[in-house]
């Protein structure tokens, strides 16, 4: 099993790869969470960095095979979703009244 | 071989999510940032989904790829809309000469309709 695991050929340096990008995106999304202008722009770029974070966490799941951190990634993926509609619903509200 | 293709979708899902950032950063204004992080980004993650399924292989791994892809699908699409919809609400205007959309939400209820101040039909 671990023979297997170091000795094949493996993707993880693309994967590695992809993670380092991913990174770098999370910095620029942080980037726009701190100028955004407005409550939307910055609610706009939490989302963002909610699924970039999903995208990382799929992605250590598939260098450590472990399965488990895909499960982990689906459930922050429903949260970061319900939080989004949450501050959307907040926004508009705030504006009716 | 596989390994190739799973790297290289990887790599190109993750460069995707990248664009997106790079778009929300640079774009120059909230309604542009919002489709560029929802366009780009939802394609990333699909990617990037479906070769970490690929590299975990078992049958589980693959229906729980096809599950999250699923969910991306339908949420993203929702969140978008929700959060363009409330922007404009709030007094956001877009970057564009005309505004198409003005007048028509009313103030209070805020409910489209297609013509401003249009007689309901008989």
């Amino acid at each position: 099993m671990i023979e297997q695991l170091i000795g094949l050929p493996t993707e993880s340096p693309f994967l590695v790869a992809a993670m380092l990008l991913l990174v770098v995106a999370l910095v620029f999304a942080f980037a726009r969470v701190v100028r955004g202008p407005t409550i939307p722009d910055r609610v706009v770029a939490l989302d963002v960095m909610a699924t970039l974070v999903v995208g990382l966490l799929l992605l250590l799941g598939a260098v450590l095979r472990m399965l488990a951190i895909v499960d982990i990634a689906i459930v922050l993926a429903l949260i970061a979703f319900l939080s989004t509609v949450a501050f959307a619903s907040l926004v508009e509200r705030r504006t009716r009244e | 071989m596989t390994h190739v293709v799973t790297g290289l979708l990887a790599l190109s899902g993750s460069l995707l999510m990248l664009t997106a950032a790079i778009g929300l950063l640079r774009m120059p204004d909230f309604y542009t940032r919002m489709q560029a992080a929802a366009k780009a980004g939802t394609l990333g993650i699909l990617l990037v989904v479906t070769a970490t399924g690929l590299v975990l292989g078992s049958v589980s791994a693959l229906l729980h790829a096809l599950l999250a892809s699923l969910f991306f699908l339908l949420t993203t699409p929702i969140s978008a809309h929700l959060l363009g919809r409330a922007a404009y609400l709030s007094g956001i205007r877009p970057w564009v000469l005309e505004d198409d959309l003005a007048g028509r939400y009313h103030p209070a209820t805020h409910e489209l309709a297609s013509v401003p101040d249009a007689d309901p039909p008989e």
